[in-house]
């Protein structure tokens, strides 16, 4: 048993409703009690969708159980099927429904209906929401696709001459954060290359363009985490190379125009040099210097986690002090990505231990998710979001993309807002015993969201209330273990005098600074003196 | 889903005493009563909710109520694992750990209710053995409880009546000659049951508890001497309980709106003896009050056709609410469950020929809602914006659960979450 306070995701059949929901004429039957219809509401409320999912459930009770739960489900395909007549179903079982162990496969595969049912195994128990949505969209690809597969050994049939060249865009679903977005984003820039989009999936996609997504010359794997097992087996099976780079930030949609100019025969000297990003410009401009080595921790998914490291620290000059992932499937892409910016990956996901590891290394700005975001908020430090999962506020109105070029422009834009402007840092740090400047003043541009006086000073006690947490999951203790040097009450009031998004990096430096040297009581001398050494 | 007929019961000739009810079986848009605890874990501060489950249990918690309630929650999730059904862990130890950690971690519980959900039922997790062994390991300092919240038993609100009458059986027992005492059972705002607690003092009943208190340590003592009052239309198992510890149950209709408000107070003062004219006087003004607040949204509503997707069994009440003192036509009023001697007194207000409808088969009751075409439709969170995308005007049924409704002063606020939708819709010109 995980003792668990909030999830990153949800179960692996709520991950089978956003390829679902994404999609068009098909319908999920699930075998699951009252209640887990809870799923609903997160498209309906959460991204505003105007259609209840196409969800069946069928419902059963404790008095069902004993009786014949098997044909409840039965008569939920049928009635499923004659009231929404879908081109195809995919079948499967919540975790409740999972135990009472009906074999939904057979159920469905015998029930006779005209149109391609695809059972699903998704172990609740073991598995989680993407883990879910990646097996569910392999499997209605290798279903519907499948029987158009070329005979082994058979090499792609080639390209009529003046033919554009086309790809598939896959991985979008529902709920994803910022898939809506960043279909257009990509799929313009393709256009703008003279590449046709084949089939997009599962967004929008029916079950029969699914069945014809092996006419594309290789596939744009948008979000790894859903699409990969799907575009692997389309490589196999049709012989489609991946483009595997995801287009999140300026050098990564660079990378992408030259990969997918390779895999198209096209030169991608044109597009490169028709880029239209703003973001290298704005980076440059003086204003921006404020931000370079800003500590950012970084935790998301493992695609949107890897690619805003790089954005963090080639696009905005940042210092990346943090970078994790809730996704365990991609583990080792993260550790690589970590290693890359000399860090140690987290790998976790329980949020708790985020919490913990945020407030040890007190970074100057948090990158991550809904929850993330929370932490930021308790323990003072802005915060921008950029990965799922997902809150109201990630589905915005305006178009707002997180891939191309327009998606670095709104990276630049959302990761700098939350952050001190520039000449502001600076008074604020000439002048802290103005009456105005207290710690709750958020920066003007940010009104009335500035923190409560209520709220915890700095970021100390948030240390105290996750320790615990943090050595009960089984994680090293790294600040306590030292048994660390104490503040002498001058130095602690000239470190109040430090504004307080720098604060914590000046006492996490002052207390290493006198750690290494073995300085017991840090005074205002050893302030300086480490000021002195670690520079800003 | 079955597909078997719906049933009508209750006698043809429809007195609203005994009417007939349409009860059907099929796909139900509802929460389980996992999702009481959003309220009962503020409601007692002291309490902490273990949700024994799956990660679904997990992901409804931080779904349902719209949003993530940030400050740290007084609920958590132990999530069964593979290796707990698979028997590589004993799933009793596994929880003995978790529990302990949990309170160590929040030394601040002083009763922890451990909650059963849809897989650890099926799995036949006996929970109240856990309970039991738990409080022995730590007592005094912390009570462990247990209920079950699983979809398969409880819909929604059940899961609040779950929670008290798991609590009921550890109240201590009223002394035999202790005086009678009037006891109101089910969740109210803190400050509803302030203005009640007032009223209840005004009028002279000097001994009131409410069920449940706001801390572990000050809950009420029960026992033949109580009388007591329910809050809330969905309390059947707790009513049952409190019986079986000699409690009687007052009938009165629930306290929403100046009516019910006025009726529900008169029931308590009629148990204790007390001369109606002096309740009169007592409730005088803020019954007036109520009246003058429910009468601005009257013509927005009078005559406004409304329809009730089941819920929270908050339904009969708030519809008897909405046709008395608003004038609102009712189209259909669903239920999830329908406890006809709870609901009586509401009942016996509402017109001759009302159509209940009790369970759901949420396609064909979609299908009667789009035919009759209501003037709002009062749905959960799953169907509200699809029913909005088809031009109908909707009303959340969560809001009237998360929001204080009861009582006199609160009459206006009921009246204007029915309006709010209505107004907005008249407003917007895109």
């Amino acid at each position: 048993m995980q003792l668990t306070v909030w999830t990153y995701e949800g179960p692996p059949h709520v991950g089978a409703m956003r390829v679902a929901t994404a999609m068009r004429d098909l319908h999920y039957v699930l075998h699951a009690p009252q209640g887990d219809t809870y799923a609903d509401l997160l498209f309906t409320m959460i991204e505003r969708r105007s259609k209840r999912p196409p969800v069946t459930y069928t419902t059963f009770q404790a008095r069902d159980l004993g009786g014949d739960t098997a044909a409840l489900f039965q008569t939920a395909c049928h009635e499923a099927y004659e009231r929404f007549k879908p081109k195809a179903m995919i079948v499967g079982a919540s975790c409740t429904g999972e135990l009472i162990q009906d074999d939904p496969a057979g159920l469905a595969k015998a029930s006779g209906l005209p149109i391609p049912v695809i059972p699903l195994e998704l172990p609740s128990y073991q598995k989680k929401e993407n883990w879910g949505a990646a097996e569910t969209f392999y499997q209605i690809v290798r279903h519907l696709a499948g029987p158009h597969a070329l005979p082994p050994n058979a090499a792609r049939p080639v390209r009529a001459a003046g033919e554009k060249p086309r790809c598939n865009l896959l991985g979008p679903t529902a709920l994803g954060f910022r898939h809506r977005d960043d279909v257009r984003a990509i799929s313009g820039l393709l256009e703008r290359m003279g590449i046709a989009i084949n089939v997009t999936a599962p967004w929008e996609a029916s079950p029969a363009d699914i069945a014809r997504l092996g006419n594309a010359d290789f596939n744009v794997v948008l979000y790894p985490e859903i699409a990969g097992p799907a575009a692997q087996w389309l490589k196999r099976s049709f012989g489609q190379p991946i483009v595997s780079t995801v287009p999140i930030g300026v050098g990564a949609t660079r990378d992408f125009i030259t990969e997918v100019a390779r895999l198209a025969e096209i030169d991608p000297a044109p597009f490169l040099k028709a880029e239209e990003s703003r973001l290298p410009w704005y980076s440059r401009s003086v204003d921006s210097t404020y931000l370079t080595g800003k500590r950012v921790f970084i935790f998301g998914d493992a695609t949107h986690a890897i690619a805003a490291a790089r954005v963090a620290r080639e696009e905005l000059g940042f210092e990346v002090v943090g970078l994790g992932t809730y996704s365990r499937e991609f583990a080792r892409d993260v550790r690589e990505a970590a290693a890359r910016h000399g860090i140690e990956a987290l790998i976790t996901d329980d949020y708790l231990e985020v919490e913990a590891k945020v407030a040890e290394l007190q970074p100057e700005l948090v990158l991550g998710t809904q929850m993330e975001r929370h932490i930021a908020k308790r323990l003072g430090v802005p915060c921008a979001v950029i990965s799922a999962p997902v809150h109201v506020q990630d589905f915005p109105a305006r178009y707002s993309p997180q891939m191309g070029f327009e998606g670095a422009d709104v990276l630049f834009d959302t990761w700098v807002h939350p952050l001190m402007m520039g000449l502001e840092e600076h008074l604020l740090g000439m002048f802290r015993d103005d009456f105005e400047f207290h710690d709750g003043a958020a920066p003007s541009h940010l009104g009335h969201a500035s923190r409560a006086p209520a709220a915890p000073p700095a970021v100390e006690p948030a240390i105290e209330v996750a320790a615990p947490a943090m050595a009960a999951a089984g994680t090293a203790e790294i600040a306590v273990v030292e048994g660390p040097s104490g503040w002498a009450p001058e130095a602690e009031q000239e470190l109040r005098k430090i504004p307080f998004f720098v604060r914590g990096k000046a006492r996490r430096n002052t207390e290493s600074f006198a750690g290494q040297r073995g300085i017991r009581l840090i005074t205002v001398e050893t302030l300086y003196d480490a000021k002195a050494h670690f520079g800003r | 889903m079955t597909s078997s007929p719906a049933i009508l019961s209750g006698s043809q000739a429809a007195s609203c005493a005994n009417p007939p009810i349409l009860r059907e079986r099929g796909q139900r848009e509802v929460f389980c009563g996992l999702t009481g605890i959003m309220w009962l874990h503020r409601k007692i501060q002291d309490a902490f909710f273990l949700i024994i489950g799956s990660r679904t249990c997990a992901h409804l918690m931080q779904s349902a109520a719209g949003v993530m309630i940030f400050a740290e929650p007084r609920f958590a999730t132990a999530i069964i694992e593979e290796r707990d059904l698979a028997g590589m862990a004993d799933a009793n130890e596994e929880l003995d750990r978790v529990v302990m950690r949990l309170l160590e971690r929040r030394p601040d519980i002083k009763l922890l209710f451990l909650v059963g959900s849809c897989p650890s039922e099926v799995i036949k997790l006996d929970l109240s053995r856990a309970a039991k062994r738990l409080s022995e390991r730590v007592s005094p300092a912390v009570r462990v409880l247990n209920y079950s919240g699983s979809g398969i038993e409880t819909t929604f609100t059940q899961g609040e009546d779950a929670c008290l009458a798991a609590l009921v059986p550890s109240l201590a027992e009223k002394p035999a000659e202790a005086p009678e005492s009037l006891l109101v059972v089910g969740v109210l705002a803190d400050a509803v049951e302030d203005q009640f607690r007032r009223i209840f003092a005004e009028i002279g009943i000097r001994q009131v508890d409410f069920l449940p208190a706001r801390k572990a340590g000050t809950m009420p003592s029960i026992g033949p001497g109580t009388r007591y009052l329910l809050a809330q239309p969905f309390l059947g198992e707790t009513a049952r309980l409190i019986e079986g510890r000699g409690g009687q149950r007052i009938a009165a209709p629930f306290p929403l709106g100046a009516e019910g408000a006025a009726g529900w107070v008169h029931a308590a003062g009629a148990t204790f003896g007390i001369a109606p004219a002096i309740i009169d006087a007592v409730i005088a003004a803020p019954r007036e009050r109520a009246r003058r607040a429910v009468s601005r949204y009257r013509d927005m509503l009078a005559g406004r056709r409304i329809f009730f997707f089941p819920d929270s069994q908050l339904e009969v009440p708030i519809a008897r609410f909405l046709h008395r003192e608003l004038g609102m036509e009712l189209v259909e009023v669903g239920t999830p469950y329908f406890h006809k001697d709870h609901l009586a007194a509401d009942l016996a207000m509402l017109p001759a020929g009302t159509a209940f409808s009790e369970g759901q088969d949420v396609d064909r009751q979609l299908e009667r809602c789009r035919k009759a075409a209501p003037d709002i439709v009062v749905c959960g969170l799953g169907l509200a914006n699809p029913l909005e995308a088809e031009g109908l005007t909707t009303k959340w049924a969560i809001e009237l659960v998360f929001t204080p409704i009861q009582g006199f002063e609160q009459a206006g606020d009921l009246a204007e979450l029915f309006a709010r939708p209505l107004n907005r819709r008249a407003r917007l010109e895109v």
